[in-house]
Formats: structure tokens, sequence, C-alpha cells
């Protein structure tokens, strides 16, 4: 059971603001491009590498924004990623049951999409891609823009809360017609 | 000490995540389709909760204003989250919730990643396009006149401090948050509650 928004949604406020107080607002997009970038340096030596001032930088004009983190992961940002993996896990450990078939396929995707478990992981994978696209078009995602940016009073938040709930509410009504 | 923070604020995140059901793609699906809009109640308080604090803290000198970080306005943010409502539709998860889903064993989620590592590093490739076209020039604004911040303020002649106006606004989130009912399509029930409320 989740908890009741009286007590998440305090307690979940708490969390970005300890991380304004003692660090940088929360974000996750950006550690996208930089396991890009490491996975890229692998297959692609010297995609990241340094240039004659010592400095890191890359072919990419992107992934050389993120050159530093992608030479040198083990910084804030990445292992504040791997870090709310391992809480996520041990919370559902702790206190959620997940069932089997949920986690092949969720509820309300098996009730709306009859392609069974392979067509629901294609639907993730369509939908992570426009998702970390979207984000990366826009300096940020869920948590970077709407959640720290509102929280902040910037403007982009707004304005990034109004581009993905204008696209969001209209394709979940079409595609999520039955309940579960 | 970044490192440890990290593990520590980065641990909590995850575990609030997923006890307040972000990680589970059936919530964020009821809240798009508004049949059962309990996670974006959880959402708006927790902003409200936030800005309050933050806010609070730099009027009384214990919250460093330094530590913001506001993001440019450009046409890139719109038509960005734009592109992310659909996908988020879609999948039932966004970046966090994700990588999240992941790490409790939830398959589907996995493929949510590889999906995102594609869709990133595509726009890694075509950057130098959305550049150009100046879909990425813009300014940091922010509502009001932040005191110990230069962002440029959309109004700048309140008379009150931009902080003042983020805990107004914080203040506004939460009571959107108590008044907004928990079904906002059809007349039946909140979608997927066995028991009528979450327990407290």
């Amino acid at each position: 059971m989740v908890l009741n928004w009286k007590i998440g949604g305090p307690l979940l406020g708490v969390v970005f603001f300890l991380a304004v107080l003692l660090v940088k607002p929360i974000g996750v997009s950006t550690q996208f491009v930089v396991l890009d970038g490491i996975l890229w340096n692998t297959q692609v030596p010297g995609t990241v590498a340094q240039g004659a001032d010592g400095a890191w930088t890359s072919s990419n004009a992107y992934l050389a924004k993120y050159a530093d983190d992608i030479a040198d992961p083990v910084n804030y940002s990445f292992i504040f990623v791997a870090a709310m993996m391992g809480g996520a896990l041990l919370s559902s450990i702790v206190f959620g049951r997940i069932p089997l078939r949920e986690r092949f396929n969720p509820d309300l995707w098996r009730a709306n999409f009859s392609l069974g478990w392979i067509g629901r992981w294609i639907i993730a994978f369509i939908g992570g891609a426009l998702v970390l696209f979207g984000a990366r078009l826009a300096g940020g995602c869920t948590s970077g823009h709407m959640m720290s940016g509102m929280m902040q009073t910037a403007v982009s938040g707004y304005i990034f809360a109004f581009g993905a709930f204008l696209t969001a509410f209209p394709t979940a009504r079409i595609l999520l017609k039955k309940e579960a | 000490m970044e490192i440890f923070l990290a593990i520590a604020i980065g641990g909590l995140f995850g575990v609030m995540l997923e006890r307040i059901g972000a990680t589970d793609p059936n919530w964020i699906g009821r809240m798009l389709n508004l049949t059962n809009i309990h996670l974006m109640k959880t959402i708006l308080v927790a902003i409200g909760t936030a800005s309050i604090l933050m806010f609070g803290g730099q009027m009384l000198g214990l919250v460093e204003v330094g530590h913001m970080s506001v993001k440019a306005i450009n046409v890139g943010v719109l038509l960005g989250g734009a592109i992310l409502g659909i996908g988020w539709a879609i999948a039932g998860y966004c970046p966090g919730t994700g990588v999240c889903a992941a790490a409790t064993g939830r398959l589907d989620a996995w493929f949510f990643v590889a999906g995102g590592l594609l869709g990133a590093g595509a726009y890694a490739l075509t950057y130098p396009f959305w550049k150009q076209i100046g879909f990425l020039n813009g300014e940091k604004w922010t509502l009001g006149a932040i005191p110990g911040a230069d962002y440029p303020a959309a109004l700048p002649n309140l008379p009150f401090s931009g902080d003042v106006l983020g805990i107004g606004i914080g203040i506004a989130f939460i009571i959107v948050a108590i008044i907004l009912p928990r079904r906002l399509a059809g007349q039946k029930a909140p979608a997927g509650e066995g028991v009528a409320e979450p327990a407290e």
C-alpha cells in the first residue's frame, strides 16, 4: 500500500528541501547522458578524452558538456542516482510485495493492451526513448524541471509542466481507457 | 563528504519514490488518465512543502541562496516537455521513477531505461541542430525577484520579495492538493483502491 498523500507529500518535500539545503536541487535525466558517454567510450575509445590543456572534452559537442563526469563517474549526481536505486530496492524489500505478473506487465497495461509482456517491454522501450529525448531537449525531467523547478518558482518549471501535461493527459485518456 | 550526501539524500529520495507509489506505473497511469490523482496530490504537497521550507530558510538566512539552480526558458523546454509527456503516458515511467522501478525488479522498467539511453544518445547526436535553430537560447527567469540571487524576475514590480511569493505559491500548491477530488474523470470511485483510502 502506498503512503497517503498527507504523509508522503510532506516527507517527499523534506527530501527536496534537504537536497537544496545541503547540496543542490535534485535532477536525474542528465545521468542518462553520462552513462551513454561511458558506454560510448567503451565502444569507441577516445570519444571522451583529455585535450591539449588537460581538460576532459569530447568529439561530440553534447557529451563534451559532461566530459568531466563521464571521465570520473564517482561524482555527486551519478552516485545520487545509484543511491536512489538502492533506496527504492531496500524500500520494496521492506514494505512492498510486487507480484511476478506485475513485474512483467503492470495491471493497467495488461487491461488496456493485449500484447502480452513482450509487447509491454517494447512499449516501455519506446516510451523511455521519448521521455529521455524530451527531457534532454527540455534540459531536465519531472524531478529537475517540474519538482525542483516549481519549488524554486522557476518559470521554466511551469512551462515544462504545462508542455508535459498538455500531451500526457490526452495520451493517457486515449490509451489507458480501461481501469485497473 | 559530497559522496556521502549523494548516498544519503539519493537513498532517501529512492525510498520516498517507492513509498508514494511513483515507481508503480499503475499509479502514474491512473494519475494521467485522471481516474485517481492520489499521486498528483502527493507531488503538489511535496512541491509546496519544499518551497515553503526553502524560501522560509532563505529569509531567515539559514539556507544558502547560492544553492538554488534555475534552468533557462526556451522553446526546447516546451517542446521537450511535450515529447516527454507522450512517453510518460505510454510507459508510465519518468527518468527517476524508471530507474527506481528497475531497481525494485520491474522488468519492463529495464526496457524503459534502455530506451532512455537510446533517446538521450539520439539527443546527443542531434544537439548541434537544436542549438543552431535557437531552441536552446533563453534566460533563467524566476517569478519574483529573489534577494541574493541574480535571476531576472518575470514579475519585477511586486510589493513583496520573491521569497514571500515562493512561500505563498507553496501554500497555494498545498491548498490545491487538499481541494482536488481524487477522481477527475467519470463518476465512479477512484480507480485502483480496494479499500477507500490508502493507509494513513
